[in-house]
């Protein structure tokens, strides 16, 4: 149970290469589930092992429980890791595993013996306690390689991509149970991954990173909801956002997003959706409108039409649970997510409908949101009972 | 494959494929045996019979001749070959660790120059290392010999050791680093115990080459130091009386038999080792 703060931490390899980490800015409480999420090379791994004192570094300070430990050894941190790759020791059995790291901080034999007695029931690898790791399976690994991390009931876990070995049913296993045993140890942990469903799931705060720079820091629904940029618009989220590029237009004083479609036997179609949120001049200005597939519903028969648009369906690709419906606007392909029994045929026309509130801009060059941050969620949380109401009455 | 060779077992091409492989046995082991066969003749059998022929009397009078000249000098050669392997193979091992998984500033350089260490020829050495071991008071002495040969084995040790700690994952040893192991326990508890298979080809390489070798042994030693290569070599080139072809014969099994021991029992791990980490898997 600790707190984690990191400083300002900077990383760099050397004058002439670009910093890997650059100003990183992170709090969380004792107990939190902090997740470190981005694609491949953003910094995610080299920041886990900077905390983990693997590598040094080149700026800032890195504070648990406000103490800095910056500059401390690994071992003297109190801090235990996961390793993707489980790195388990071969030549030891899977009690040798967990003790190792007991019998390395001179514990008496009898303590080691009650904790690995402890953790192995914890994980239910009692079975397994005399087997060496090449005997055991993807998933028992994984089991083993936790196991060594809470043997030591350190302030903080580090997990770095503990999944990404397993299959995918496994996956979704592992990952509730390493959630389960968050709710249970509450010790403070640190989780990368490049799987933002793991990001969503798993996390009481988010970090998304790119090019060693935060993109933004939040809850999971901040994150989902409110994201600060493109990037982290279309990095969360699965199947991703839809980005709509278009050219903003004021009329009456109202500024609007126009939408067209280029429905086939229906003809085109428009659809102008009033942007109340945004401040300042922003008429014609290139933006990307961003929605999100369940975001955009079908229309109510009683719809007066203002925000709703009528499109021409080109595929639809049922996953089980919903059924992606994919129409074009604006030259774009945008895809719905529609429960499976209204879900259309292809090259039926549909009503589509947006809640203008729910939609987010972005600035078309530099990819960072219009608007106020935190806006679109307050809002979400607004307009949340006026629809049902809109729904009763529907009935 | 077995369903087909049940229903021919004495088919043309298997004929041909066991005489190819009979013929390729026995040319192999025709100077073993010849050895074999000549040093348990007495000396006229030797120079009446061809080399082929059984001894018309068996005679182990050539192996006691034989242990009698070169005896003394077995052992000189196992005081020297036991140290040189196990210090060479430790200290390759050490350093094969530091080169893959503690890599340090210039770390690859450093590995770089080492590998010429394989490439030089003995000849070369031979001045500034006599020179060297007559500075240390070590001329013409065993422990001189040893520390020659553990000197000029740690290029390949290291190699060795250095190419098969490339392919453990370092997660291992961040890992053990967090566990609170530090230098030498992480090499001793970790790398170590895992390091069976290229320990084994690293005993067989050295033993090979320091049990064999001729050139440091009668450079460096001299009289009671020398080692069996050099009194095998005095005992079959004496130009004096006539030549005992079996005491000779059985001089040469004496100091081949402990490298072909070694061969044999740690064997299996030579070819295992040598290309341990150059697949994945």
């Amino acid at each position: 149970m600790a707190t984690l703060e990191l400083r300002n931490v900077n990383k760099s390899y050397g004058s002439g290469l670009p910093d890997t980490l650059k100003n990183i800015e992170i709090q969380i409480d004792s107990g939190e589930f902090l997740i470190l999420v981005g694609p491949s090379g953003c910094g995610k791994s080299t920041l886990m092992n900077c905390i983990a004192g693997l590598e040094d570094i080149s700026g800032g300070a890195i504070l648990v429980d406000d103490a800095d430990i910056s500059g401390m050894s690994p071992k003297d941190r109190d801090i235990a890791m996961v390793f993707q790759s489980y790195a388990l020791y071969p030549t030891m059995t899977v009690r040798g595993n967990i003790a190792f790291g007991l019998k390395m901080r001179k514990l008496a034999p009898a303590a080691i013996e009650e904790e690995v007695a402890r953790v192995a029931k914890l994980l239910q690898i009692e079975h397994l306690l005399e087997r060496k790791p090449g005997q055991l399976s993807g998933g028992q690994q994984q089991r083993v390689a936790m196991g060594r991390a809470l043997a030591r009931r350190p302030k903080i876990y580090l997990f770095d991509e503990p999944l990404s070995n397993l299959d995918a049913k496994l996956r979704v296993e592992m990952r509730t149970e390493i959630k389960l045993m968050h709710q249970r140890l509450k010790t403070t942990t640190v989780y990368v991954t490049h799987d933002q469903i793991e990001a969503m799931t798993l996390g009481d705060k988010v970090a998304v990173m790119k090019d060693g720079i935060i993109q933004q820091f939040g809850s999971p629904r901040e994150i989902y909801n409110d994201p600060a940029n493109l990037f982290v618009a279309s990095f969360i989220g699965s199947p991703p956002m839809n980005f709509i590029p278009l050219r903003l237009q004021r009329r009456a004083g109202q500024l609007l997003a126009v939408l067209e479609s280029a429905a086939g036997a229906s003809g085109q179609a428009r659809c102008e959706l009033p942007l109340d949120a945004l401040q300042g001049d922003l008429e014609g200005r290139e933006v990307i409108l961003g929605i999100r597939p369940e975001q955009i519903l079908l229309a109510q028969a009683d719809a007066n039409g203002q925000s709703s648009i009528r499109a021409e369906v080109d595929v639809i690709e049922p996953t089980g649970p919903d059924t992606l419906v994919f129409v074009t606007l604006n030259q774009t392909k945008v895809c719905c997510r529609m429960a499976p029994d209204a879900a259309p045929r292809v090259g039926e026309t549909l009503e589509l409908q947006f809640d203008p509130a729910k939609v987010l801009l972005f600035d078309a060059q530099s990819g960072e949101r219009l608007g106020v941050l935190g806006q679109a969620q307050s809002q979400v949380q607004a307009t949340e009972p006026a629809r049902k109401v809109a729904q009763l009455k529907g009935r | 494959m077995t369903s087909l060779s049940a229903k021919s077992p004495f088919s043309l091409s298997r004929l041909a494929i066991y005489a190819t492989l009979l013929t390729a046995c026995a040319v192999y082991l025709i100077p073993l045996i010849v050895m074999l066969l000549t040093s348990f003749k007495t000396p006229e059998d030797v120079l009446t019979g061809n080399l082929l022929s059984w001894p018309e009397l068996f005679t182990g009078i050539g192996w006691s001749k034989a242990w009698d000249s070169v005896g003394g000098f077995f052992w000189n050669s196992v005081k020297i070959t036991i140290p040189a392997v196990t210090i060479s193979t430790l200290l390759g091992a050490l350093n094969g660790y530091v080169l893959a998984m503690w890599r340090f500033r210039g770390s690859q350089l450093f590995f770089g120059l080492l590998l010429f260490g394989c490439f030089l020829p003995f000849q070369v050495v031979l001045l500034p290392a006599s020179f060297t071991l007559g500075q240390l008071g070590l001329a013409n002495t065993t422990s001189g010999l040893v520390l020659i040969h553990v000197v000029y084995g740690l290029a390949f040790t290291t190699l060795f050791f250095r190419n098969y700690y490339v392919s453990i994952p370092d997660a291992l040893v961040r890992a053990a680093r967090l566990d609170g192991a530090g230098f030498f326990t992480i090499f001793g508890r970790i790398m170590l115990p895992m390091s069976v298979p290229i320990i084994m080809v690293c005993l067989i390489w050295q033993f090979t080459q320091i049990w064999n070798d001729f050139l440091f042994g009668v450079v460096f030693a001299s009289g009671d130091t020398q080692p069996i290569t050099v009194a095998l070599n005095n005992l079959v080139n004496t130009s004096t009386g006539a030549k005992e072809y079996n005491v000779d014969m059985a001089a040469a099994m004496i100091a081949g038999l402990p490298t072909l021991v070694v061969y044999i029992l740690a064997g299996k791990y030579f070819l295992r080792g040598l290309t341990a980490g150059a697949v994945k898997g």
